[in-house]
């Protein structure tokens, strides 16, 4: 029955395999050129782009349901809002590039390769976690993925090592390093922006401004908001985060710069979180609802991509369904998974202290408490 | 300067000395005198030349020769690739060092003194002691952190500190402390073979003191064992613990004490953590008493928690007296000569607290 309307649908809309269209222009500092404003987009990456942020905004969702059961405990800091940040990076970076991030890592752990179910499962602090529930909402890694950082800032000296990395050994590998508008005024960033430099490493640093570090609105914390410009020596791109295809050509053109063997370049996502700093914060003390209210009607990332497939005949009402059908699904999978997989067993509790080393001995909670540690 | 090389004269001499009248050191006949300077100049530059992922980062290693000449000649060897100067900015180099090991590269990262690596303890601790374990084993972290530690010569409070409590206190983290030319080498190049964060203290005072070594000891493939201390001198009566510069003062204690009949076994820690625990219980079983000596300061510190690991094993039962601890004094260290003598053992405070400790 379907099928059958897809093709009936089909033959009287005909879909188009692609379209062409112009960006907002975005801002550039010190650089001559700035990314591509006319742009193509495929029926194929369109519907990826869509189905990849809908998995994201349907995972912080789920976990923001499974926080307030206090399935989930601790720390929790969600991305909604923010997913054609993470989505628009990933579709002009290579699985063989790397990144880092800070703490609100979900929607990267994803593009950088992690499962939805790994993910999940490493929230409620479960064995089949993606760091075996030993990390929890922090700290998830997979290949080319750092994490997941706890200290604010310190991610982005950290992003310029592996780039450091990448030029040592000769590949033509970048690092993309993302901090948020709160860390931007860190003072390791800025030792780290004169290195980057001098050494002409291959990083490109995102500042992902969300407009508020934790409580305290950008306009409180520095004495400059243009982020793309406190690189002061480092070319800068001040780009729409809230349009996926802004931050996807704002990547290639960053990432052509890096790879050409210019250096470093900075990128600030203009970009809005939906949910507070973190799962202990409403976000309403310091930002009105009104204002929440109108980033959603206006600027949602997921809306802005569905209008664009949809006016433009690349893809019909009933797939776009399709997709979110599917995407629930993959979720209360996943869902499922991370609360009826057990716990890690204590066993496990002193391993991975050291690598590629003998099994040690470590001291438990009294002296007769002696523990085992495998690499 | 005069004095402190005075010290550093006599001190070599002394160890000459006891080197000689060791028991325990096997010299073979083609036995060479080193620094310990050189001994982790050559182990650097064999471990540079072994494996092309190592590199040396930190300020004035390279064009300088290093601040304390430890990296001599190795910048003019190697280029800018694998001797990389930095600026000041030990927060931004040792975060990038970090990620760096985490990409696959296996870096030393060397601060200049321990003192100023409290500004970047943050990556040190936080990015690379916890990061294979938060990870659960996908990220391991194969880092030196170098460095001169503890009390200098007249270099005053700021500049003074010893870290090694500071760092022992932390999972994650393997802490070497050596004494000689030996440790120092085989050490060193065992520390950058590990896969795992090792923090490795020097002592600036030890860098110019020569050391007899054997062929042994030279061959490019000498290491010695993290986790695994070493009697330096074998006793009946009492045991010195100790580690770094401090080794050698217990060994000139135990040459003075020796004339007395009392008869001392001195063990050299070689690694803070893993603490060898079973040498130094195995040794108070035999002798019955223990002394800890060490630079850094009293609280929670290095002698404190072999006195509670002795509590806690075997070796407790053995005791004939409570352990007593022999450290730098509770202040931060001053300036003037005298002040400054008076704030870290003496030779003449180990005298004193192992006849206390005996009750002679």
């Amino acid at each position: 029955m379907k099928p059958l309307m897809l093709l009936l649908f089909l033959l009287a809309n005909f879909i188009r395999p692609f379209f062409f269209t112009c960006l907002k222009k975005s801002d550039v500092f010190k650089l001559d050129e700035a990314p591509a404003t006319e742009v193509v987009m495929t029926r194929d990456e369109g519907l990826q782009y869509y189905r990849t942020m809908q998995t994201m905004r349907r995972m912080e969702l789920k976990a923001d349901q499974l926080y307030k059961q206090k399935i989930i405990r601790g720390f929790c800091h969600l991305y909604d809002g923010q997913e054609a940040c993470a989505v628009g990076i990933e579709a002009s970076i290579k699985p063989t590039d790397h990144l880092i991030t800070a703490y609100r890592a979900h929607g990267y752990t994803l593009t950088r390769g992690g499962t939805v179910k790994e993910i999940m499962a490493e929230l409620t602090g479960r064995r089949g976690g993606i760091a075996k529930g030993k990390g929890g909402s922090m700290h998830m890694y997979c290949k080319n993925f750092y994490g997941g950082n706890g200290i604010v800032g310190a991610q982005v000296p950290l992003g310029a090592g592996v780039a450091l990395a990448c030029k040592y050994k000769g590949s033509d590998e970048l690092c993309v390093c993302l901090y948020g508008d709160g860390a931007a005024n860190q003072g390791q960033i800025f030792e780290t922006y004169n290195m980057a430099a001098l050494w002409k490493l291959p990083v490109i640093f995102i500042c992902e401004n969300n407009r508020y570090g934790m409580g305290t609105s950008v306009e409180r914390a520095a004495a400059s908001t243009d982020y793309f410009k406190r690189g002061e020596f480092i070319p800068g791109l001040r780009v729409d985060g809230m349009d996926i295809l802004c931050v996807r050509e704002a990547t290639r053109f960053a990432a052509e710069h890096c790879r050409s063997g210019k250096g470093p370049i900075l990128m600030e996502l203009q970009t809005y979180r939906y949910h507070g700093h973190s799962m202990s914060d409403p976000g309403v003390s310091y930002r009105t609802r009104e204002e929440i209210q109108e980033v959603r009607s206006k600027s949602d990332p997921i809306s802005l991509l569905k209008d664009r497939l949809l006016s433009n005949n690349m893809a019909s009402v009933e797939e776009l369904k399709e997709i979110d059908v599917d995407v629930r699904k993959e979720i209360e999978d996943a869902a499922q998974f991370a609360t009826t997989d057990p716990e890690p067993p204590l066993e496990e509790l002193c391993n991975h202290i050291f690598s590629n080393n003998p099994p040690v001995e470590v001291r438990g909670t009294n002296p007769w408490a002696k523990l085992k540690s495998v690499s | 300067m005069a004095t402190s090389l005075k010290c550093l004269l006599r001190s070599g001499k002394q160890a000459v000395l006891v080197v000689g009248r060791r028991a325990f050191h096997r010299s073979s006949p083609a036995a060479v005198q080193v620094t310990v300077r050189d001994a982790l100049n050559q182990a650097l530059d064999e471990e540079l030349e072994r494996d092309e992922r190592v590199f040396l980062l930190g300020e004035e290693v390279a064009q300088y020769d290093g601040a304390y000449k430890v990296s001599r000649g190795l910048w003019k060897k190697y280029g800018d690739k694998r001797i990389i100067d930095t600026p000041i900015s030990e927060m931004g180099f040792t975060g990038i060092a970090v990620g760096a090991a985490m990409a696959g590269l296996r870096p030393i990262c060397e601060f200049m003194t321990f003192n100023f690596s409290m500004q970047a303890i943050d990556q040190v601790i936080n990015s690379a002691a916890k990061t294979y374990y938060m990870s659960a084993g996908q990220q391991p972290v194969p880092i030196v952190f170098r460095g001169p530690n503890g009390a200098s010569a007249g270099v005053a409070a700021q500049h003074s500190q010893c870290f090694a409590a500071w760092y022992a206190h932390c999972p994650g983290l393997k802490v070497v402390s050596p004494w000689n030319a030996e440790d120092a080498r085989g050490l060193l190049k065992t520390a950058i073979r590990d896969d795992n964060p090792v923090v490795f203290l020097e002592n600036e005072l030890m860098y110019g003191v020569p050391f007899e070594m054997s062929e042994e000891s030279l061959s490019k493939d000498f290491t010695i064992p993290i986790g695994k201390a070493k009697i330096e001198r074998q006793g009946a009566h009492i045991t010195l613990v100790s580690h770094s510069r401090m080794v050698g003062h217990c060994l000139d204690a135990a040459a003075v004490l020796a004339k007395e009949g009392i008869d001392c076994e001195v063990i050299n820690l070689r690694t803070i953590r893993p603490l060898d625990v079973e040498c130094i219980e195995g040794s108070v079983m035999k002798t019955n008493h223990l002394v800890t000596v060490e630079g850094g300061w009293p609280q929670f510190g290095v002698g404190a928690e072999i006195c509670a690991r002795v509590m806690e094993g075997s070796a407790f039962n053995y005791l004939d007296a409570p352990v007593t601890r022999v450290t730098g004094v509770d202040i931060p260290m001053p300036y003037a000569k005298i002040l400054e003598d008076n704030s870290v053992p003496q030779i003449k405070d180990i005298i004193f607290s192992v006849k206390k400790t005996l009750g002679v």
